[in-house]
């Protein structure tokens, strides 16, 4: 890979970082933490689709999830049936049938990524959906705010909650699909979910929590990325376990913190 | 049900509300003028949570709801399941109205004022605050924008009675100083003889509407609840 090509390529995956870490956060105070694993899954069919019929396995994966997530909101926005119920059924049967046209060594590379060179087009590409999931967080964080805290207050402002709704989950698709390269069906999901809780337990304002859960998914894909040629492994493994490190961490400070300092003796 | 009278804030024709087979508001009438304050009572499971939400366009129904033109609605909603650790303050929240309906950042100090909640409690997640402080942080963000109407579900729930004399002095204030429209559910009866211009009762037997003086009758919420209610009232009624 040339220096440029490089650059480009740690781009996508910093902006990826980026992406996964805002979402994550409306993700986790929404709470879909299982969905979101679940939402990941259904990426497995596309990508068994594109591999039969020789096209791009990501181009695949991210028609399945934008199908499987209309799919998903359309189905509980006309049965009442609460989301988490709706994802779980939809994405675990697609993982089912992911399996079946999945076979081997692709199975284990759509499940737990394989990080391939890129071409410009499949950069610049995947930057633009990094930046359209970034600006859509950063554009909608008020709306998402009122909405999460109560549909009905939503309401009363002018904010159409069922459309915000289906961007939002959009926007979750949108950026499992630019992890699937480095961190397959299997992780990309949990790096949306592990900096957003890390950020959560330490974070007591929004504008905090959006700032340590980017940083932490930032953070753990440098780690992941720069570790993993030296100790000869696969990158994502080793991104989600640096970004479940920080995790970890975080729960030792804000049990720290909850105690207090220690009240010097006489 | 109609009190004729000055210009109307709201008037519902034959509203219908049902969930499936289970119709909780049939064919309901009524109108409210504008600077008035409405109180709706009724028993558990009477409707009155249903019918704000029909009358904020959350629920389907059948009938007319209809609004004087420019009305802007402020809701206070009975209750929310905040989790404890959201890191949302308060401040974040009320920044959020003002972004969304393009409020100047100036209101937040003006409507924390209102409903007197200092501005250290605004900087404190709001899973922390206690139910009271939570309930004026909703009011604040209700009246953010400077609506015409206010809805306010249940304003007294889980008050001490001194605390409930002060929350509808605030709001009377409140009421007086915005100019508003004020929609209120509530159990407390003497403090709804006190403030309320106008009653609505909703009950699966029987609905009615007037003045506290015509409707808080013993016989009147008798036929409503059910049972022989009571309650006390000075007689510096104010409506």
């Amino acid at each position: 890979m040339t220096t440029s090509a490089s650059a480009l390529s740690l781009a996508l995956a910093l902006a990826m970082a980026v992406a996964a870490g805002l979402v994550g956060c409306f993700a986790v105070m929404r709470r879909m933490t299982l969905a979101s694993d679940a939402i990941s899954h259904v990426a497995l069919p596309g990508i068994g689709i594109a591999l039969a019929l020789h096209f791009h396995p990501v181009l695949g994966g991210l028609a399945a999830l934008l199908f499987g997530t209309v799919l998903v909101w359309a189905v509980e926005h006309k049965t009442g049936i609460p989301t988490e119920t709706v994802i779980g059924v939809v994405f675990s049967a697609a993982l089912a049938v992911g399996s079946l046209l999945t076979s081997g060594e692709e199975l284990i590379e759509a499940l737990f990524g394989a990080p391939r060179d890129l071409g410009p087009a499949e950069t610049v590409l995947g930057l633009m959906g990094a930046a359209l999931v970034i600006g859509f967080i950063l554009r909608a964080r008020d709306r998402l705010v009122i909405a999460l805290v109560s549909p009905d207050l939503a309401r009363t402002v002018g904010i159409d909650t069922a459309r915000m709704d289906l961007l939002f989950l959009l926007a979750f698709s949108l950026t499992v699909a630019l992890g699937l390269r480095y961190l397959g069906v299997l992780l990309m999901g949990s790096l949306i979910i592990i900096p957003a809780a890390t950020a959560k337990h330490l974070a007591r304002s929004l504008t905090a929590m959006l700032l340590i859960a980017v940083s932490a998914a930032v953070l753990s894909t440098l780690i992941g990325l720069s570790v993993a040629p030296l100790v000869h492994l696969e990158a994502g493994p080793l991104i989600i376990a640096v970004a479940a490190g920080l995790f970890f961490g975080s729960l030792l400070v804000r049990q720290r913190a909850r105690q207090g300092p220690a009240v010097p003796a006489e | 049900m109609t009190v004729p009278g000055g210009p109307a804030a709201l008037e519902v024709e034959h509203l219908s509300v049902a969930f499936g087979r289970n119709t909780v508001i049939r064919d309901l009438s009524f109108r409210v003028e504008q600077g008035d304050c409405l109180a709706i009572i009724g028993p558990n499971g009477s409707g009155k949570t249903v019918l704000f939400k029909a009358l904020i366009g959350a629920l389907a129904y059948e009938g007319r709801i209809a609004w004087a033109p420019g009305t802007t609605i402020g809701y206070v909603p009975q209750k929310l399941d905040i989790e404890r650790d959201l890191p949302i303050t308060g401040r974040d929240f009320l920044r959020a109205k003002a972004a969304v309906s393009r409020a100047a950042p100036e209101e937040i100090v003006r409507v924390l004022g209102l409903v007197g909640l200092s501005p250290e409690l605004a900087e404190q997640p709001i899973g922390t605050l206690s139910g009271g402080q939570f309930q004026r942080l909703l009011l604040a963000f209700a009246l953010m924008g400077r609506p015409s109407v206010l809805l306010f579900d249940e304003p007294t729930a889980g008050v001490d009675e001194p605390g409930q004399e002060a929350i509808y002095a605030m709001l009377r204030r409140v009421q007086e100083s915005e100019g508003l429209t004020l929609f209120l559910i509530s159990h407390e009866l003497s403090l709804v003889y006190r403030y309320a211009k106008t009653v609505l009762c909703l009950s699966r037997r029987r609905t009615c509407f007037g003045s506290p003086v015509e409707i808080l009758t013993p016989e009147r919420l008798h036929e409503v609840y059910g049972t022989n209610t009571s309650f006390h009232f000075h007689d510096d009624h104010l409506g």
